[in-house]
């Protein structure tokens, strides 16, 4: 079983209630820490390097056939803890061949970046994977306006993602198969 | 008095030489700050300021890159962003004072250097004179009388600010500046008593005969260790320097002081503390580490010359220049006392420690001046 042991507090020698050689210990390892290598980022020409699972800007992805994923179902914009996510829903032209099978896409979809708080709910809640928060950190703008991304911008943001889901394929293969994946 | 062409020149050339000195000492005061700046980021394993660059300068090969990353240009946009910014005079303080008390504050700063001797010239009889905008008797008298009123600019800041910080920080620098003071003046008695050899003329009073008696011989620091410890720890308060900075303590009182001062006012307060700290360092090199003369025990290497002129002000500034370091280099290493601390070590350790001091080498030089055949 351990034992406390209780130390006792020598006195303070002569020269140590001076202070004076502590001072100059002191004096030592600053000097000394001058040569040492230093740690700054020199950061708008050295990128600091992000680690994997790094929140950024939130971003709308588009999947590998270059569709949008986004149904609009509103979910992020209403986890969104500081209310920065607006969506205008809207449906899918019937005409449009690609999309075919699903009924719901956003008419607008924007992210206030003064109001994100990167937080990552908009992701994690999102039942279509359709919005990430990718590497881009630096965002700045001369106006408020600029600052609210809409839903081109959040599209060049987010570009392709390489999931190998192909939901709506399996989507439209069950409705014209009667196959329930 | 009669005025002629002579007293003219005379009188032109004092000005000039006055105008030199007031630029040497504010350029050196607006490169410690980037000293400041750049040895507390090596300290601290970063960079410092590395950014700001003249457009042309930065064309130049290799001088170009190494001065910008020296930011040997940075005082230069410190001061002009000092010079443009917006002018903000809150509405509640005391306005003639509040305008008074930066220039109160520079203005000490500026006069001691008066009296500063910082090199020596040589007429063609080899005869040396030195070089000082004012050769006082009383030096040493003036500077001290002169640089405490540079308390008048704290105080007067922190009382016409008219809020809680400020006035704090001009009661603390206040009490600390009077207490410190003494302990200063007791620790140079000993320098004079050593210095006045019995039945010279020359007053022991003067800086320019201090610096002169080391030549050759040993430096004061090495004779009087005791007077310059104390000196030195005095400094470091009178200049409001960490560990002493009480008046500002960033961490407890905001700014202190300069709490309610912005832009150029701001930026006077600023020049003013660094150029004390230059005229500190100055005065602590003419009395403790001999001036512009060369290492202790070994004579001038430099022919008595416009050479050895120039040499001797160049090792002078060096001097000058180790010491701004050192004052820089402890900023970073101690952290603050408290308030109470300080007052403590003024009056209970500072000042019985230089009366003792005081005490010792009255009787050593009384036992050491004895005339030798005083028994009958
Ligand atoms: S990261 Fe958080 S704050 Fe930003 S949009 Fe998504 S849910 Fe809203
Ligand atoms: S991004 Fe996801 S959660 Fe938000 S509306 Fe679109 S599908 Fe729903």
């Amino acid at each position: 079983m351990a034992k406390t042991v209780v130390l006792e507090r020598k006195p303070l020698s002569l020269s140590e209630r001076t202070y004076l050689p502590q001072i100059v210990t002191g004096l030592k390892t600053t000097f000394s820490n001058m040569f040492k290598e230093k740690v700054t980022l020199q950061y708008p020409e050295e990128k600091p390097q992000l680690p994997q699972n790094y929140r950024g800007v939130p971003t709308l992805v588009k999947d590998p056939n270059g569709r949008e994923k986004c149904v609009s179902c509103q979910l992020c914009e209403f986890v969104c803890p500081p209310k920065a996510i607006r969506i205008t829903p809207g449906s899918v032209p019937e005409d449009e061949e690609d999309r075919e099978h699903v009924e719901k896409a956003p008419q607008e979809f924007e992210i206030n970046m003064l109001r994100c708080i990167y937080c990552g709910y908009c992701q994690e809640v999102c039942p279509e994977e359709a919005i990430f928060l990718l590497d881009e950190y630096s965002s700045s703008g001369y106006t408020r306006e600029e600052m609210i991304n809409n839903k081109a911008k959040l599209y060049e943001l987010g570009g392709t993602l390489p999931d190998k889901h192909y939901k709506w394929d399996k989507k439209k293969d069950a409705e014209e198969e009667g196959n329930a994946h | 008095m009669e005025f002629d062409s002579e007293m003219l020149q005379q009188l032109g050339l004092k000005a000039l030489f006055a105008l030199l000195m007031v630029s040497a000492v504010m350029t050196m005061a607006g490169y410690s700050v980037l000293a400041e700046r750049k040895v507390s980021a090596w300290m601290q394993g970063r960079v410092g300021p590395n950014r700001t660059v003249l457009p042309f300068v930065e064309h130049i090969p290799f001088i170009g890159p190494f001065l910008k990353g020296l930011g040997i240009f940075q005082p230069l946009a410190d001061g002009l962003k000092f010079l443009f910014k917006e002018e903000i005079v809150p509405g509640h303080v005391n306005k003639v004072y509040y305008y008074m008390a930066p220039l109160v504050a520079l203005v000490p700063a500026l006069t001691t250097m008066t009296v500063l001797p910082f090199g020596e010239y040589f007429d063609e009889a080899g005869n040396s004179s030195p070089l000082i905008l004012a050769n006082l008797e009383v030096g040493i008298l003036f500077i001290f009388a002169v640089s405490s009123l540079g308390v008048y600019g704290i105080v007067l800041a922190g009382w016409s600010s008219n809020s809680k910080y400020p006035f704090l920080g001009g009661i603390r620098s206040s009490a600390q500046m009077i207490s410190y003071e003494l302990a200063m003046g007791l620790s140079l008695l000993p320098i004079f008593l050593w210095v006045s050899v019995p039945g010279s003329e020359d007053s022991a009073l003067s800086l320019v005969g201090i610096v002169n008696s080391q030549n050759d011989g040993a430096w004061l620091l090495i004779v009087q260790p005791v007077s310059a410890l104390i000196f030195l720890v005095a400094l470091f308060a009178e200049t409001n320097r960490l560990p002493f900075d009480m008046p500002e303590s960033e961490t407890d009182l905001v700014g202190g002081f300069h709490t309610e001062y912005g832009s150029f006012k701001f930026g006077i307060f600023f020049v003013a503390e660094y150029a004390h700290i230059v005229v500190g360092s100055a005065i602590f090199t003419t009395i403790f580490l001999g001036g512009w003369h060369f290492l202790p025990w070994i004579a001038d290497p430099w022919p008595a010359t416009w050479i050895g002129t120039l040499l001797g002000i160049g090792w002078f500034l060096a001097k000058t220049v180790c010491l701004i370091f050192f004052f820089i280099w402890i900023r970073w290493t101690i952290p603050r006392f408290r308030y109470d601390q300080v007052m403590n070590l003024g009056w209970t350790k500072l000042l019985p420690l230089a009366l003792v001091n005081l005490i010792v080498y009255v009787l050593l030089v009384t036992w050491l001046d004895q005339p030798p055949s005083v028994t009958p």
